[in-house]
């Protein structure tokens, strides 16, 4: 059945109600058996162009739900890759990434992201829309009628800390970056999704800026139990956050511990990370 | 009796000729650029992400830029349907001369969008159609709308030798004028295409501001 429905989602170009229904069944049976959201199965990742370059290898990792997962790696080590096949903007080359259960390749990739919040850098918000467009954006997709979208927009700026009636008819480019950033973290949230992808969210702003945003991300994260997959290169931040950090290498998971014992690790990654710690300035969190 | 004066005579005595072929002048415009903005824009889209076609289409839209006016006028006289003596053959060579900019403009404009806008689109799950039509095309339209003006202003003044091939416009004043070694006529066609070239680039780079949202 679950086949069946996958194949008919891929004729329609707008997220059919059987399959948001089919997700919220799904949701419900992983919440019961308190199964893995999201699941890696020994999953490489080639890039298509002349070099054919590995970005990711053999990877096999399991996101339970409600975690607050960290990958950690330097520059190129594959962790934005490893972001971008949850949500489909990747397909592995080999090997399977099963959310809720199901494979990407065999999800409808728009019905799979309308269910997955994503929050990347620089916001990406949509310069020609206002704030309160910005993040009704999934609600609109999913023809939310307007009562209902509007209180959403309200509830979920105050979420993050922005008063609807200063900010909602703003538009991005009259926002702070600490702003944009909120405004892009109410955007993946519009729609509830169980499951939340950000990818070095952080990383653009000034160091007090992001030492506020970190620690009412993490407030915000215990609150709302999303399952979060969150790519940084900062080791105080992955020890802030994550409920279990994975340090990647060239394409490949070399350790994975919860904060408390990650520095324990003796891998030469781990102590090049560590030593990192001590070159920033104030004390690790 | 200075030029001056005996210009203003020419013009006052010649007011409702003038300002026929004016007309006669902005309708060969105005139809030409509806015809090039409905060709260029769609296209435009379609290229954006088919590198193949959009080289084509690009080089082709170039290749009319390069050959003179008039001897594009010339060349589509014997083309049958929409060749001949007249105002359609006109059209289709000012057709051909306003492609380019609209095209080049509208390609430029729809994929010089911030990538990182285009990324968080594509995870929000936007199907292609609703990232070109709600995201790329309102933040590409000024850029556009500039083309469209570049191309208008361009039409303008290409549009005084279709009187060359009898589609009249300004261009027949400025045509008799040259025959006739009349100053007084050549600037009777030549003073309102200038007018009327400064007119739409003053109303389109309002309009152009109005849309520069970002």
């Amino acid at each position: 059945m679950r086949q069946k429905s996958a194949s008919g989602g891929k004729t329609t170009l707008l997220c059919s109600r059987r399959e948001l229904q089919l997700s919220i069944e799904m949701n419900a049976k992983m919440e019961d058996s308190s199964g893995n959201l999201i699941e890696f199965r020994d999953v490489s990742f080639r890039i298509n162009d002349i070099l054919n370059r590995l970005i990711v290898l053999g990877v096999s990792l399991e996101i339970p739900q409600g975690e607050t997962l960290v990958l950690l790696g330097r520059s190129g080590s594959g962790k934005t890759t490893l972001l971008r096949l949850i949500n489909a903007m990747l397909l592995p080359t080999q090997g399977q990434v099963l959310v809720k259960g199901r494979s990407t390749a065999e999800w409808d990739r728009i019905c799979l992201r309308r269910g997955i919040g994503y929050v990347i850098q620089e916001a990406g918000l949509f310069p020609h829309f206002t704030v309160a467009e910005n993040v009704a954006l999934v609600p609109s997709l999913e023809k939310w009628d307007r009562e209902r979208t509007a209180a959403r927009v309200r509830e979920l700026l105050s979420l993050v800390g922005l008063d609807a009636s200063e900010f909602a008819k703003r538009r991005p480019r009259e926002l702070s970056g600490g702003q944009r950033q909120r405004v892009g973290v109410a955007r993946a949230l519009a729609a509830d999704p169980p499951i939340l992808l950000m990818d070095e969210p952080f990383g653009a702003l000034d160091p007090v800026t992001r030492a506020e945003m970190q620690r009412e991300f993490r407030a915000l994260a215990q609150r709302l139990q999303k399952t979060i997959v969150f790519v940084t290169h900062d080791l105080r931040e992955a020890l802030l956050l994550a409920s279990r950090i994975v340090l990647l290498e060239a394409g490949r998971i070399v350790a994975v511990a919860p904060p408390r014992e990650f520095l324990q690790i003796d891998h030469p990654e781990v102590r090049a990370f560590a030593a990192s710690l001590g070159t920033n300035s104030g004390a690790p969190a | 009796m200075s030029p001056d004066v005996s210009n203003w005579s020419f013009f006052s005595e010649h007011r409702e000729e003038i300002l026929s072929a004016t007309l006669d002048h902005m309708t060969l415009v105005v139809i030409a650029m509806g015809i090039a903005i409905l060709i260029a824009v769609p296209l435009g889209m379609f290229i954006v992400q088919r590198p193949a076609p959009r080289a084509i289409a690009l080089g082709i839209a170039n290749i009319f830029q390069t050959i003179p006016s008039l001897a594009l006028f010339g060349f589509l006289i014997p083309i049958p349907f929409i060749g001949g003596i007249g105002k359609r053959t006109a059209i289709v060579a000012l057709v051909l001369y306003a492609l380019l900019p609209i095209l080049r403009n509208t390609y430029v404009g729809l994929s010089g969008i911030d990538p990182a806008v285009l990324e968080a689109a594509e995870a929000m799950g936007m199907t292609q159609a609703q990232i070109l039509f709600r995201v790329r095309f309102p933040l590409a339209l000024a850029v556009i709308l500039a083309g469209i003006r570049t191309a208008t202003i361009i039409t303008i003044g290409i549009a005084t030798i279709a009187a060359a091939i009898g589609a009249g416009g300004l261009g027949t004043f400025i045509f008799r004028g040259v025959a006739l070694v009349s100053d007084s006529l050549i600037l009777a066609g030549a003073i309102p295409a200038a007018l009327l070239a400064l007119l739409a680039d003053f109303l389109l780079g309002l309009v152009e501001r109005q849309l520069r949202v970002v």
